[in-house]
């Protein structure tokens, strides 16, 4: 009986030590180095895996940081310049600055502003309709309302408003990764600078339209008058394709543009009431 | 024992109300809306402005490039408006508007009404004369004619194959023009056999529609070259694949075209007006299209100019009834909800169906049930199931994997699913994604 224990822990153990010498071996010749700043560079990102540096996830960015040795194509827009800056300090290179942004949606058009042509009843994401046809309103160029840019967030930060029928971003949550603007089919959400307090001015319309067609599908459209233009004292509104669009980097949030709009698609967020022309800030204001 | 393809397919509803109404000629509108892409390819280019004089037959757009297709004015009038307009998609295309002044057409067609049976053309002339009259495939897919006859390299045709299966529920403008139009369609096959240098041609034809099978072998009795060959009823029949192998028992392989195969399909439609524009000299601007629906005062078969509003075949067939829930450009299986009746006929309109509201509406769909009714119902031999949770899931390299573009998107798959799952729906943006990816892999 104890001989059967003793052969047992003996042959075991024999076994164990064995396979470990084997295994020591196999492991040195089969040794992967791999750079210990790697892991060091991960541990400072946000570990969202959320792809909005252009790699494949954080450890992907990471490898990629260490390989390129370089960090001027590479920014985390999540982790933001705090910590490139932290990457850029392990590596002892120097990181790009850039102003954090948030995601904006460029469409204001609700249901009450646009209304219904047709009803559709197929599979409810965005990408679907969008390849079937224009979309339920007169407007082709607005948003279509079935939410796969609220999908696609890993950050919790953009959600439909069932009342407007439209998405609505959290500034607060938002990473400005940019999945949602891949993912809206057609190419509402713009990452736009971001300002104090939140505060933002926006053209709310992709409508290409000339503006009486512009205007029959969508009352809150941008006819392209270019009032906005002649009144910005910065040089940050661009007409193109009866379009105006504001360069949130050169906007200097002075609300003139606001004003003069003859349709309102000009939206300011976060600002403080006007005295004089409170009522049109708060048709403006809609979206908040 | 009829002979039908092998793998998968549905038998929905056949509902051809229109079937025993012939053909008759919608009067003339006062604006016609013609698109200059109607066609596979590229869109055509106007060669009128606004203001020209047309006549009904005359060249306004040409084709631009070889898989392209002529445009011919469909009624004689002033040009009004070269710009976009909306099209079935509902998104504004290039088109031209002409505002309809009397019937005049061009000199050099024979509106004579006698069938001309004679064959002058050669080969050659006759594709030549196809292109100019901008035929296209007019089951639906208008793929150009011209493009089609010419063999890809290394392939000779074999067999000619015309498609008269017609198996989409409700249509039934290709059996009115074999019943009606019996001689001019064979003749349309014999032109096409000629061009193609083969002396075996096939007509598939589904056995419910027998008078259009008596006749049409009326017609052929004791020629030897055309087959007519009555049909198990089952959808997708009139899918290119499923007829050749229904046909010949030949089978395609994947991304393979039918010529792989020897085989040219050309469908009813196409064979007539290949008969009108050969021998009559007519370009393809009208066409057959069924209207119909089960609240319709009047289903009918109506020859069409094409760019005629959809709301005047409507008004013409009893107008809209109260409870129509949708419209669709073409058969309930593969056709498309339309969003507005004021876009126009073009050659590739097989139908109009009106729906009523309560049958328009889709069920709310569950969970996949993995019954699997939806692989057995697949024509191709795919798992739609998993093509679907592919899309879903935006893994496009699997759905690569699993032949997506081998999907024909005849709707077997949605039809059959209990759990109501959109299918085809997400196997046609995976289709559309995978499509997009491999042409980026070849540039």
């Amino acid at each position: 009986m104890e001989s059967t224990i003793i052969f047992t822990v003996v042959t075991l153990v024999g076994i164990g030590v064995f396979s470990a010498v084997i295994l020591y071996f196999v492991a040195q010749k089969f040794k992967v180095f791999e750079d210990p700043r790697i892991d060091e560079v991960e541990k400072v990102l946000p570990g969202a895996n959320c792809g909005g540096c252009g790699q494949a996830g954080c450890r992907a960015f990471a490898e990629a940081c260490v390989r390129e040795n370089d960090l001027s194509r590479l920014f985390c827009p999540v982790g933001g310049n705090e910590t490139m800056g932290g990457v850029a300090r392990i590596l002892g290179l120097e990181a790009v600055k850039k102003d954090p942004r948030v995601a904006v949606v460029r469409c204001n058009g609700t249901c009450e502003f646009r209304p219904k042509v047709n009803r559709y009843d197929g599979a409810a994401t965005c990408a679907i309709v969008a390849a079937l046809y224009s979309g339920e309103t007169g407007c082709q160029y607005g948003c279509l309302g079935c939410g796969d840019c609220c999908v696609v967030c890993k950050f919790d930060a953009i959600h439909m408003n069932p009342v407007t029928g439209l998405p609505e971003v959290n500034d607060e949550k938002c990473t400005a990764c940019g999945a949602c603007v891949t993912a809206c089919p057609k190419n509402l959400i713009e990452l736009r600078k971001k300002n104090p307090k939140d505060r933002k001015i926006y053209v709310a319309c992709r409508n290409e339209e000339k503006g009486g067609i512009a205007r029959k599908s969508c009352q809150v459209a941008c006819i392209g008058c270019s009032k906005c233009q002649k009144e910005c004292a910065y040089d940050a509104i661009v007409m193109a394709n009866n379009l105006a669009f504001i360069d949130s980097f050169k906007c200097r949030l002075c609300r003139k543009c606001v004003a003069v709009c003859p349709t309102s698609s000009i939206i300011e967020v976060g600002f403080p009431p006007r005295k004089v022309q409170e009522e049109t800030i708060e048709t403006n204001s809609v979206n908040q | 024992m009829l002979r039908t393809f092998k793998k998968g397919g549905v038998h929905p509803p056949e509902n051809k109300l229109s079937a025993d109404r012939p053909i008759e000629e919608l009067p003339l509108v006062k604006v016609v809306y013609i698109p200059v892409g109607q066609h596979i390819g590229a869109p055509a280019i106007p060669v009128v402005k606004k203001g020209d004089k047309v006549k009904a037959g005359q060249l306004i757009a040409t084709g631009n490039g070889f898989v392209s297709a002529h445009i011919h004015s469909s009624v004689s009038g002033t040009v009004t408006k070269v710009e976009p307009f909306p099209d079935t998609s509902g998104y504004p295309r290039l088109g031209i508007a002409i505002e309809v002044e009397g019937d005049e057409w061009v000199e050099t067609i024979d509106r004579s009404p006698g069938v001309k049976k004679e064959i002058t053309l050669s080969a050659g002339e006759i594709v030549q004369r196809i292109q100019e009259s901008g035929i296209v495939g007019m089951g639906g897919a208008t793929f150009p004619t011209h493009v089609k006859l010419v063999p890809p390299k290394g392939m000779k045709f074999e067999y000619l194959i015309v498609n008269g299966v017609e198996c989409e529920p409700f249509l039934t403008s290709d059996n009115r023009l074999m019943i009606e139009k019996t001689e001019e369609v064979l003749v349309g096959a014999r032109i096409l056999m000629k061009a193609l240098n083969v002396n075996k041609a096939f007509v598939g034809i589904e056995s419910n529609k027998p008078e259009a099978i008596r006749k049409m072998q009326e017609a052929v009795a004791g020629n030897s070259g055309i087959a007519i060959v009555p049909l198990k009823v089952k959808y997708p029949q009139g899918g290119e694949k499923q007829l050749i192998k229904a046909l010949t028992g030949r089978e395609i392989a994947s991304g393979a075209l039918p010529a792989s195969v020897g085989c040219l399909v050309s469908n009813i439609g196409t064979a007539f007006a290949v008969y009108e524009a050969v021998q009559k000299n007519k370009p393809l601007f009208e066409r057959v299209v069924t209207v119909t629906g089960k609240k319709l005062t009047n289903p009918s078969n109506l020859k069409v100019r094409i760019g005629t509003p959809l709301s005047d075949l409507v008004i013409y067939t009893g107008g809209l009834p109260e409870d129509t829930g949708k419209i669709i450009n073409g058969g309930p299986m593969m056709g498309k909800a339309v969003s507005s009746l004021d876009i126009p006929v073009t050659k590739g309109t097989s139908g109009l169906l009106v729906i009523p509201e309560k049958e328009s509406l889709r069920a709310p769909h569950v969970a996949c049930i993995r019954c699997g009714r939806c692989a057995s119902a697949c024509p191709m031999g795919l798992e739609p199931f998993q093509l679907m949770l592919l899309s879903e899931k935006a893994i496009w390299e699997g759905m690569e994997k699993e032949k997506v573009m081998d999907c024909i998107e005849c709707g077997c798959c949605s039809y059959s699913c209990p759990a109501n799952r959109p299918l085809l729906d997400y196997i046609r943006l995976g289709k559309a994604r995978v499509g997009q990816i491999i042409r980026t892999r070849k540039n």
